[in-house]
């Protein structure tokens, strides 16, 4: 019963926080806090692909790119040189998840087919063919200088981008206050979605794939379906995250959308834990803050050997690709849960010590 | 023509080299090394350091040494990894390689590395067209090595563990073939080719390795795929389509369809494996896999 109230008392802890974030941070940390929780939904999506379903990807970025771009050309009206359709931003966005989708399913007669690391690989010729077509078709691309990204407007209500002053509580509402609250519904409807899939029937039919193919089979999974079903999923949610990057961004530029990019999003679904999606969403937090973090503190002189140009000491960024391998390395070695399983353990034990 | 043909056997001979590293390592221990491509980058940078005050050549043996010695330590942390998983330990060389990436990139900066090879920029006119002498090399130096992995793995006792492991770790191990050893050796001759691949990656027509090179090594995956991943005759055939496969896009594109660019010929291999996989999804000459129930 107390472990219920312990629970309960601490997501209404967080989630008064969350609501707060805008009273509480700079203009620049909330545009960090909205990305964090924008590739937070790109983490979950992955978390479900590689963990839950044991499906290696080394593209998600890619399909993180296909929403980005997308929205934008959907939303933007036509330009001299710039594909654009001039769509309501709502539909745009609609739009741009539904073409993620369908690109996870034209992937999918190869993604049905093949196992894990083959997976893996043959992800990697989209990534290289995205970036050949980024460079080539300026016209979708707006080249290496990248192109806007239209505002998102709600019924007269924009959510992003500039806009007019909007005192509340001695606070601006500005674009970025809004957009945070967008991002914010978007990420707990998205992970409420996710972990309704990962306990229900279709995560436990990909975790029986996982670890037993031919059991799963037996129990009347159809594994093709299944692959690429869950590949199509975690495709959607990748494009779904491009699209609130690229309101965040306001201009999206085809360097964001590398290969480490792909990279790092595995990078935070291993140190949250693989399956996890509240691990995924915690591993998106800190691989977005921490450079941020050391940044801020490099400029102001507390930390010595950071400094964000590189000239002192290292940038926060290169500082915390260091961090962030060698916790890939020990989290695989010692608690392959990543976060989350620390965090369940030490849940267990502290209810223990007030049980006992 | 003829030049066209050279060129595409040289490269597919870089390719080759490279892809040949992946096979062995993942031979060996079921592992797909995705550092590859950093390990290929220290190889070259610990060359670039020592060249100048030692020459090219001691250079390059110290530098595939470190190549070498690095994807040891590799397969030691690969190797910590509890349940065995060969996903698991696969995706631990993606956070290996974010972390020597990181620090290469701390290292190098903004600079370009060269290795100092010998080769330079000189160009030898065969059959009326010209071609550079580093590339005459690298389809030398990769065919032998080709050779002399063929051999050990066809003649040498480590040869015969190595294919009776990828066979079955487990029988093997009960018959008295030590993993370890076979894990250690497989790991050493891929980052030894790594760097040896790396050598002339930095060579001319390049011009030299930056931070961002690692990548490079991502462009022999084709091969491999293409290939079959556990198949060594399967990674130098995989080499040879893509390297060639690449020549012939490079000549044709600007006569048969111009509005697809220079850059189109870089992406060839990846469509080459795309198509490859439609087919055949473990590769021309990968073993497949049997489900018994």
């Amino acid at each position: 019963m107390s472990d219920l109230i312990w629970k309960r008392s601490g997501i209404a802890l967080v989630a008064v926080l969350l609501l707060a974030v805008p009273f509480i941070l700079e203009n620049d940390m909330l545009g960090v806090a909205i990305v964090c929780l924008a590739y937070a939904v790109a983490a979950i999506g992955l978390t479900v692909l590689v963990g839950v379903g044991g499906q290696l990807s080394l593209a998600h970025g890619f399909f993180v790119a296909v929403g980005a771009y997308a929205y934008t050309v959907f939303g933007s009206p036509k330009g001299e040189h710039l594909f654009g359709f001039g769509l309501p931003p709502l539909i745009a966005a609609i739009g741009a998840v539904v073409v993620a989708a369908f690109a996870g399913l034209a992937f999918s007669p190869i993604a049905r087919r093949l196992g894990g690391l083959y997976l893996g690989m043959a992800s990697l010729a989209l990534v290289f063919i995205a970036d050949y077509v980024f460079q080539r078709v300026g016209a979708l691309s707006g080249g290496s200088g990248g192109r806007m990204v239209p505002a998102f407007t709600v019924g007269g209500l924009q959510l992003s981008g500039f806009t007019k002053h909007l005192w509340i509580a001695g606070v601006d509402f500005g674009g970025m206050q809004r957009l945070w609250y967008l991002v914010l519904i978007v990420a707990v409807l998205s992970a409420v979605a996710a972990l309704r899939i990962v306990r229900g029937r279709p995560g436990q039919a990909l975790q029986l794939m996982r670890d037993n193919p031919a059991a799963a089979a037996a129990m009347g999974v159809n594994i093709p379906r299944a692959k690429s079903g869950v590949f199509v999923m975690s495709s959607a949610y990748a494009g779904l995250a491009g699209v609130l990057i690229a309101l965040q961004a306001q201009t999206v530029v085809p360097h964001t959308f590398s290969m480490t990019l792909s990279l790092n999003l595995l990078v935070m679904i291993i140190l949250g834990g693989l399956g996890s999606v509240q691990g995924a969403v915690v591993g998106a937090v800190v691989v977005n803050l921490l450079p941020a973090i050391l940044d801020k503190l490099g400029t102001s002189g507390a930390l010595a050997f950071i400094d964000p140009t590189g000239v002192r000491g290292m940038s926060g960024g290169l500082f915390s690709a260091l961090v962030f391998g060698a916790a890939v390395v020990l989290v695989l070695i010692f608690e392959p849960l990543g976060l989350a399983g620390l965090f369940r353990r030490a849940v267990r034990r502290a209810s223990i010590t007030r049980a006992g | 023509m003829l030049e066209t043909l050279l060129q595409g056997l040289s490269s597919s001979s870089i390719y080759a080299v490279l892809a040949l590293g992946f096979v062995v390592i993942y031979k060996g221990t079921k592992v797909v090394n995705l550092a590859h491509g950093s390990v290929m980058l220290l190889g070259v940078y610990v060359i670039s350091l020592l060249a100048p005050r030692l020459g090219f050549w001691p250079g390059a043996v110290i530098g595939i040494l470190v190549g070498a010695a690095g994807a040891v330590v590799i397969q030691f942390m690969t190797n910590a990894v509890r349940s065995k998983d060969h996903l698991v330990m696969t995706i631990m060389t993606i956070g290996i390689n974010v972390m020597i990436a990181a620090e290469l990139t701390h290292e190098i900066g903004d600079a370009t590395v060269f290795t100092g090879d010998p080769w330079g920029n000189r160009s030898l006119s065969i059959g009326g067209s010209s071609f550079p002498v580093s590339r005459l090399m690298a389809l030398i130096v990769g065919s032998v090595l080709i050779g002399v992995i063929f051999a050990i793995f066809r003649f040498t006792q480590f040869g015969v563990k190595l294919r009776a492991s990828a066979v079955d770790a487990e029988t093997s191990s009960l018959l008295g073939i030590s993993q370890r050893s076979v894990s250690i050796w497989s790991w050493v001759i891929g980052g030894g080719l790594a760097t040896v691949g790396g050598i002339f990656l930095a060579a001319f027509p390049a011009n030299g390795l930056d931070s961002g090179s690692a990548t490079l090594a991502m462009s022999a995956i084709p091969a491999i795929i293409i290939g079959g991943m556990d198949s060594a005759g399967g990674a130098v055939l995989g080499g040879l389509i893509v390297g060639c496969g690449e020549a012939v896009a490079r000549r044709l594109i600007p006569e048969l369809a111009p509005v697809l660019g220079d850059s189109f010929a870089s992406v060839v291999p990846f469509i080459l494996m795309l198509a490859v996989l439609l087919v055949r999804p473990s590769g021309l000459f990968g073993s497949k896999v049997v489900q018994r129930v």
